[in-house]
């Protein structure tokens, strides 16, 4: 399937059934928040363009000029899809800034043994899919980059290049959200008599 | 009657709607916390989908991220010099006018870090549910708050519903014996624990802290603790409420008063871990056996006692990444490696306990030649109260420079910045590559252990100066 480019729209509002594509691998454990977008980034108050700033400090050398050995800069991330990361991706803070900058160049996935959990509820807030894998297929997609896979969020497997398939975890309802192209917000507004009645009970 | 933990405790009291398989809980939330970084893009979505926020009565606003720390800047006497730290600053104005929420903005006596300031105004209490587009807002947990960070679309969530969609999550129970030997801080311990669960020990689980001593810190000093629970993973940290946590409340701007306080004590004192409520993990540790702690790698489980030296982990190729980002060597011994900046401040160490600290140890001395030394308050209010007690003098005569509160040099977002291989000692939460500038190097440790390294411009074991 294919996604478009980042809009000006909600990203959540397109359903997303799968996501096939080759991996870009970035093996590094815990890569916290403040690698994917450095804090200096974040005097903005929009959601476009972060993909530029993406990795930045790994990706640009003091000039500004692209590091020639660093993966997202090369011919292989052009068009790539799923990122493979190193375990505990994601960690640090929680500025919804990291997945709007992985969107925004382009990924659609990052698959890891551990993700954090504010940057994982952000993630599927704005349709990027966070998998949480064996680390055996993990093991195996770190030593493979490049390696045509496909996720299908409807049967919740990711399909490596033998045909074989792995099932990965999702919370039910941000996978319903995700298929159907719903936003978890309409979701909580039609909650409003509950909210009421705990409001008037407690608050 | 079912045995409950403090966090089940708080989460059932919170449930609009209970989880099933299909739907996480709706869970109500008592206290939201904005500031100009985070919240922007949901004031747009509110306009975009013409929203109301439900209950501007219980949010609060302030800026601290991006804001300078000079006094000049702060009270307008020059303009802000980033232009787009203005515009942030300016875009929540504009949207705290808008839709009715209360700003402690720019000027105000009681502006300051966010997760400083709910405590200062006693809006953080225990049994709340309390949220915050920032990771640090943990921090509330030290009342026996749940309170956890989250995204900037969430905070979109709570401005529309006074709710969040949440699974719920695991619980984890810290237990920890003994005392916190002289010299040792709440920092140090918090840093000892992260060193033993590791950085990602504590995903998907919130933690208790308990056992002695915990139970005998002050409240800055649990603030210390739980504000770093997101360092280990884990969304939130809680402490019960005790004595210590009434005492700090009373009689502050935002907590009950009259027969709404005495009411408020009665049902708090039930906020605690029943004797056979069941944790889904529990990990000891013995506080009697602490020392110093600084790191002195790329995150905050690269950590050591401050008389250790640099392990060594030959096929290691991310430990050896990090090594040469921090120019360390394995074998490398901590104590007297030269630094060059020292930062006392950030939401973590930059309470009124841990400027007194600082001030204690560089009192009579001078910061090192060559060595810059920055202090920044937490708050306007611990601001005035350190300059009070005249804390101002000693780090002022010592050579450092003395400043408006923010978070500053924590996150190098806001004008405060280390240079490309500049060692800084600094009290604040994270050390990540480029953290604290591009190409920074940052060794987290305790308001004592910054202090003692002013002094000597080098890595130094505070309990020579204390």
């Amino acid at each position: 399937m294919a996604y478009p480019k980042n809009t000006s729209q909600s990203y959540e509002t397109k359903p997303i059934k799968s996501v096939k594509s080759r991996t870009v691998v970035l093996p590094s454990t815990d890569i916290d928040t403040d690698q994917i977008i450095p804090a200096r980034f974040l005097r903005t108050t929009t959601k476009e363009g972060l993909g530029k700033q993406l990795f930045a400090d790994w990706r640009y050398d003091a000039s500004g000029a692209p590091k020639a050995d660093f993966v997202l800069n090369g011919s292989e991330a052009k068009g790539a899809a799923i990122l493979v990361a190193g375990h505990n991706f994601g960690c640090g803070s929680s500025r919804e800034h990291a997945p709007w900058a992985l969107m925004d160049f382009g990924f659609r996935a990052v698959i890891s043994t551990e993700i954090a959990d504010i940057f994982r509820s952000n993630s599927l807030k704005n349709g990027l899919l966070p998998l949480v894998i064996d680390k055996a297929t993990h093991t195996w997609l770190l030593e493979h980059p490049g390696a045509e896979v496909e996720i299908d969020l409807e049967t919740t497997t990711l399909k490596l290049p033998d045909g074989k398939t792995v099932k990965f975890p999702i919370e039910a309802f941000a996978r319903y959200c995700l298929l159907n192209g719903i936003d978890e917000l309409g979701y909580l507004l039609n909650q409003d008599d509950a909210i009421s009645r705990h409001e008037r009970a407690y608050a | 009657m079912a045995q409950k933990t403090l966090f089940e405790k708080v989460w059932e009291r919170h449930e609009v709607v209970p989880e099933t398989a299909d739907t996480p809980a709706v869970l109500y939330i008592d206290l939201h916390l904005i500031h100009e970084v985070t919240t922007p893009q949901a004031f747009t979505l509110l306009r975009e989908q013409n929203l109301k926020v439900r209950r501007p009565d219980r949010v609060l606003a302030t800026m601290d991220h991006s804001t300078p720390t000079t006094t000049e800047e702060i009270f307008g006497r020059i303009p802000i010099r980033m232009e787009s730290a203005a515009q942030q600053i300016h875009k929540l104005e504009d949207n705290c006018r808008e839709f009715g929420i209360e700003l402690l903005g720019m000027t105000h006596e009681h502006r300051g870090i966010v997760h400083i300031i709910g405590p200062e105004l006693g809006a953080t209490q225990p049994g709340k549910t309390i949220v915050c587009g920032d990771s640090h807002t943990a921090t509330h947990g030290a009342f026996g708050a749940l309170a956890f960070g989250i995204g900037t679309t969430e905070v979109g969530h709570v401005l529309a519903t006074q709710c969040l969609l949440q699974r719920r999550p695991k619980t984890l129970a810290i237990n920890v014996k003994g005392r916190l030997p002289a010299g040792v801080t709440a920092k140090d311990l918090i840093l000892a624990i992260i060193g033993k669960i590791g950085v990602g020990g504590g995903t998907g689980h919130v933690i208790e802290y308990r056992g002695e001593a915990i139970e005998a810190l002050s409240m800055d000093e649990r603030m210390t603790v739980c504000n770093m629970s997101i360092e280990a993973g884990a969304r939130a940290g809680m402490i019960a409420p005790d004595e210590t946590t009434f005492a700090y409340l009373k009689g502050r701007p935002k907590a009950p008063q009259g027969a709404a306080w005495d009411k408020a004590v009665a049902e708090w004192r039930q906020l605690k871990s029943d004797p056979g409520a069941r944790f889904d993990r529990e990990v000891d540790i013995d506080a009697s056996t602490l020392e110093p702690m600084i790191t002195y790698g790329t995150h905050p489980g690269m950590v050591l006692p401050i008389s250790a030296s640099v392990p060594s982990k030959p096929d290691d190729a991310v430990f050896a990444k990090a090594l040469n980002y921090m120019g360390m060597t394995p074998g490398e011994r901590l104590i007297d490696k030269p630094i060059n900046i020292v930062f006392v401040g950030s939401c973590t160490n930059a309470r009124l306990s841990d400027l007194e600290l600082a001030a204690r140890v560089l009192k009579g001395h001078k910061v090192a030649d060559g060595v810059r030394m920055l202090v920044v308050p937490g708050s306007q209010q611990i601001k005035h109260a350190a300059e009070a007690l005249g804390l101002d003098k000693i780090f002022i005569e010592a050579g450092a420079e003395w400043r408006e509160s923010g978070c500053s040099m924590c996150i190098g977002m806001n004008g405060d910045l280390a240079g490309k291989g500049q060692y800084v000692v600094s009290t604040s939460n994270r050390n990540f590559e480029g953290r604290q500038g591009q190409g920074a190097r940052t060794l987290l440790a305790s308001p004592a252990t910054a202090a003692a390294a002013a002094i000597r411009g080098r890595i130094t074991d505070p309990r020579q100066f204390l």
